[in-house]
């Protein structure tokens, strides 16, 4: 197993205070004008929050498959029973399966975790792809953390329903595209078709903070001669806004503490102090070795995490400070070239870091990827084993489960197969790492939400009814 | 660093008998190999392939080895044609958002339909070598469309490493009749198929008058052939740029525009047609009753199972895109993974190339993309493709929808021998080349990303610094 040491005293930080904000925040809302003593009136950390339900699922057990646990386990002619919306038992082939259960026989067949893309733009930059439906990015300024991801979700983004029915995938971070330095809070879902955003929201996963790096932010703004309009101007504007936020966090931290006036309201700011408290998680978008060492030692001036690099097309340059520093790199399998920063891709990357003992994500950033995530973790896997480096492929799994649930902080909920957790579970209809595998069912918490052999638990979302191919095969 | 040295080794192994420099008067034996020939039959265990003069004399079954071949020992790895990528831009691009190496369009050139990207293509761009390493030895170039619905000449090249890319320049016009062609002809699509009849009246009148067209709106009878198969090289425009042409002030077109649309018109030159939407595809085909002598190919047809009926019967060969099921633009509200086999069961010749933003780099996942379609029999409802077809698209498919299949694309008697031997299936994840051969020459494997894998294979440094370490 990698090693997330570093990263998961600060997760549990944040999970716990999430778990506490939906129904019994910090302090009401209005401020109810108690005794003296009482805690001072502050804000809300959870002003939208998930009315996600669990869907109605029947008790399943699927018996005989081969059984990838995504925290790098591996069963032969294993049992999986899922009832009650998560997992009641996973072994061998003696696993008891309650009475009245429905019994799926997956000989030849592999049950994995759903798998998580913690880089997706869906809902934010959906199909079709025109114009008005472009809202990623906030691109008035460099510094935008005030903008949150789901408040731009359109739920009826068709790229969901591909992800879920052949991709395989369970849970998604949406996050704002990377033309700012700080491009707001992210928002974790799970792949269920929602009419509001609210209905797909993953409850109590925690924000995340979207930065970047290198050329994007430079280049949007540097193209309006405007600052950052370099890469050192990237870096003093990100250290000029963490210095605002730690006076922000000091002002708001003595008032809820001692009470007095309630400072001014600054929604960028409270995302900052969120991070600043260990609350939100920072995705740093970021390219090269270099500077993705730069990023490192500004979090260590200002007292925050990286959670994890995006896209870190150089991450293998750098594996052993990654590990060092208990950061996750969130990496596709073979992108190159696009642009500068990415002209160092290698096909290699991926197992490179994970030989370095650091954590290791397949990312996708991309519609049409998210639907082959586990085809990508294969090449990477493939092309590691070419220069010696043998990852097991129920190790390599862990790029695309419990890894990813760990960098956005839900891996005490979802990402593995283990008793208790969130039937979020995929049973493939071959060895889900060949190029000719493709689900065949997939639950989310334990509902069965596609079925390749039934039509009817096919999505089709509102914008493609009554168009041609309404309902088809996609 | 072990590993690395002995893939290193057996690559030398493989080399063992293969002089280097061209083939010549030299004969080679493949053997033992899973040999695929990419005319779309199924694989044939413990195969030979056999090659001389850079040609494929023969490829199959219990073929013997000829006397003095030099034998190529294939046995537990499998045997293609290289990869024939229908629809790219590589070699026109080195970093796609580094305007000074992207050659892919031109946005404040006067020219047009003149353009020919031949020039522009760059050997030794990265992309081709990592493209190679990858397994593809040929690719169908398109130049872009910038200012007029007209891209331009695209060219056929090779991906070896010499400074010798055209296979055959000049192969094709590329023309936008969709959303990109309403885009570029000022705001419509009815627009565009003005621009387009316009810019052809303008090559019909150009050729009238100095007496060589005899194409046009006019001629109902297809032309005989003799004439349509020569080598674009061989008809020279040269009498329509001569400084005493007279043509009417009543054009749109440059001259260098309009003459290089004479050989579209007279069917001389293919005309490859981008349009993903089921009424753009019926008009495009419809183009063919104005204009008989077009040698259409249509590029895309997103939504082309929903008339595949209507393509099938009009005979014009389709490059798609192997896996759009997005409707990522209104022009693909149809998108299906199932296009491609929904089509080729109509009966339509449909061959696959890479209609997005991979086209300059990324045509190493031609493999990938035909595997997926393969997987797609597996699934119900959905329209997949057998394994031998698959292989089809991505090899003698491309090759003969532009005129090539004579030439390269399998590994039938008489095709250049661009070959490949694979390390697993080809169409597999992460399946790789041992040995890439183009025109029976063996190409080298290292490229910018292999150097840098084995630099960082160890990531700590020793007593230098990483740049001493190569």
């Amino acid at each position: 197993m990698v090693s997330n040491k570093g990263l998961l005293l600060p997760l549990l930080a944040a999970l716990a205070a999430c778990a506490t904000t939906s129904t019994e925040s910090k302090a009401p809302e209005s401020a109810s004008n108690g005794p003296a003593r009482s805690k001072p009136a502050t804000y809300s950390r959870d002003p939208f929050p998930s009315t996600y339900k669990v869907y109605p699922g029947v008790v399943t057990a699927i018996t005989g498959a081969t059984i990838f646990d995504g925290e790098g386990g591996r069963i032969e002619n294993g049992t999986i029973v899922l009832a009650d919306g998560v997992i009641r038992a996973v072994g061998g082939a003696d696993t008891p399966i309650p009475d009245g259960a429905t019994r799926i026989d997956g000989t030849g067949k592999w049950v994995t975790p759903g798998i998580i893309d913690v880089h997706s733009h869906l809902g934010d930059y959906p199909s079709p792809s025109v114009e008005a439906h472009q809202d990623g990015n906030e691109v008035t300024g460099p510094v935008r953390p005030e903008v949150w991801a789901e408040h731009s979700v359109w739920p009826q983004d068709p790229g969901f329903t591909r992800a879920l029915t052949n991709g395989g995938v369970t849970s998604l971070q949406i996050l704002p595209g990377s033309a700012n330095l700080f491009g707001g809070r992210s928002v974790t879902l799970k792949n269920v078709p929602g009419r509001t955003m609210q209905q797909m929201k993953f409850p109590g996963a925690p924000y995340g903070l979207k930065m970047a790096c290198g050329e994007n932010p430079k280049r949007v703004y540097g193209g309006r001669n405007q600052m950052p309009a370099s890469r050192m101007a990237n870096v003093a504007v990100m250290r000029q806004t963490w210095a605002r936020a730690q006076e922000y966090r000091r002002r708001w931290d003595k008032y809820e503490k001692d009470g007095g006036e309630m400072p001014a309201r600054d929604l960028a700011m409270d995302t900052l102090r969120g991070v600043l408290d260990g609350d939100i998680l920072v995705h740093n978008h970021c390219y090269r070795a270099d500077e993705m060492a730069n990023i490192i030692d500004m979090s260590k001036e200002f007292g925050y995490k990286v959670s994890t690099f995006h896209h870190a097309v150089e991450a293998y340059k750098v594996a052993d400070l990654l590990k060092q520093n208990g950061i996750c790199s969130a990496l596709w399998a073979d992108w190159w070239g696009f642009k500068m920063e990415a002209y160092d891709g290698i096909n290699e990357n991926i197992p490179f870091v994970h030989n370095a003992g650091a954590c290791t994500i397949v990312h996708s950033d991309d519609p049409n990827g998210i639907q082959r995530l586990n085809q990508e973790a294969a090449k990477a896997l493939a092309f590691g084993r070419k220069v010696g480096i043998q990852i097991p492929d129920e190790v390599a799994w862990t790029w695309l489960a419990i890894n990813p649930a760990r960098a956005i902080g839900v891996a005490d909920k979802t990402g593995s197969l283990k008793p208790g957790k969130m039937a979020d579970v995929v049973l493939w209809n071959g060895h889900p790492f060949s190029v000719y595998t493709r689900p065949a069912e997939v639950w989310i918490d334990g509902a069965l939400m596609y079925d390749s052999a039934d039509p009817s638990r096919r999505p089709v979302t509102d914008f493609e009814l009554g168009q041609p191919g309404e309902g088809d095969v996609k | 660093m072990s590993a690395i040295d002995s893939i290193k080794r057996s690559a030398v192994l493989l080399a063992l008998g293969l002089a280097a420099g061209p083939a010549f008067a030299q004969t080679i034996a493949i053997t033992g190999g899973n040999v695929a020939l990419g005319d779309g039959s199924e694989p044939i265990q413990g195969g030979t392939v056999i090659i001389r003069d850079g040609r494929i004399v023969a490829a199959g079954r219990d073929l013997a080895v000829p006397a003095g071949a030099q034998q190529v020992d294939a046995a537990g790895r499998w045997v293609t044609p290289g990869i024939v990528a229908g629809f790219s831009r590589v070699g026109l691009v080195e970093v796609d958002a580094v305007n000074a190496t992207n050659d892919t369009s031109a946005g404040n050139s006067p020219f047009s339909a003149a353009i020919d990207v031949a020039p522009a293509i760059n050997p030794r761009a990265a992309g081709v070598a990592v493209s190679r390493t990858g397994g593809v030895t040929r690719a169908v170039v398109a130049p872009e469309t910038a200012r007029s619905i007209f891209a331009g000449q695209g060219a056929i090249i090779d991906l070896g490493a010499d400074m010798e890319p055209i296979t055959r320049a000049r192969a094709f016009q590329y023309v936008e009749l969709g959303e990109a062609g309403a885009d570029e002809a000022g705001g419509s699509r009815a627009s565009a198929h003005v621009l387009f009849r316009n810019a052809l009246r303008e090559a019909r009148d150009l050729g009238r008058t100095t007496g060589i067209s005899g194409g046009g709106t006019a001629s109902r009878e297809p032309r005989a052939s003799d004439q349509r198969d020569l080598p674009l090289e061989e008809v020279p425009e040269g009498r329509l740029l001569a400084a005493g042409a007279q043509r009417s002030e009543d054009v749109l077109l440059t001259r260098f525009d309009a003459v290089a649309l004479v050989p579209v018109l007279q069917g001389r030159q293919r005309l490859l047609v981008h349009a993903e939407r089921a009424s753009d595809i019926l008009q495009v085909l419809a183009l063919k009753r104005e204009f008989p002598n077009l040698r259409l190919v249509l590029v895309g047809a997103t939504e082309g199972w929903t008339v595949a009926e209507r393509i099938r019967a009009a005979a014009v060969p389709v490059i798609a895109n192997a896996l759009n099921d997005l409707p990522s633009s209104f022009e693909q509200l149809a998108a299906t993974q199932s296009n491609v086999a929904r089509m080729r069961s109509a009966g339509v010749d449909v061959s696959l190339g890479l209609i997005n933003n991979e086209e300059s780099r990324q045509i190493r996942l031609s493999t990938q993309y035909a595997g997926n379609l393969v997987a797609l029999q597996k699934v119900p409802g959905a329209a997949g493709v057998a394994w031998g077809e698959a292989l089809r698209m991505i090899t003698s498919g491309p090759a003969e929808a532009l005129g090539l299949g004579a030439e390269l694309g399998s590994l039938k008697a008489g095709r250049r021998a661009d070959v490949v031997i694979w390390d697993g299936d080809p169409l597999e994840n992460g399946s790789a080349p041992v040995m890439v051969m183009i025109d029976g020459v063996q190409q080298p494997l290292q490229n910018h990303q292999t150097k840098l894998r084995d630099r960082y294979r160890n990531v700590s440094e020793g007593a230098l610094p990483k740049a001493y370490e190569r």
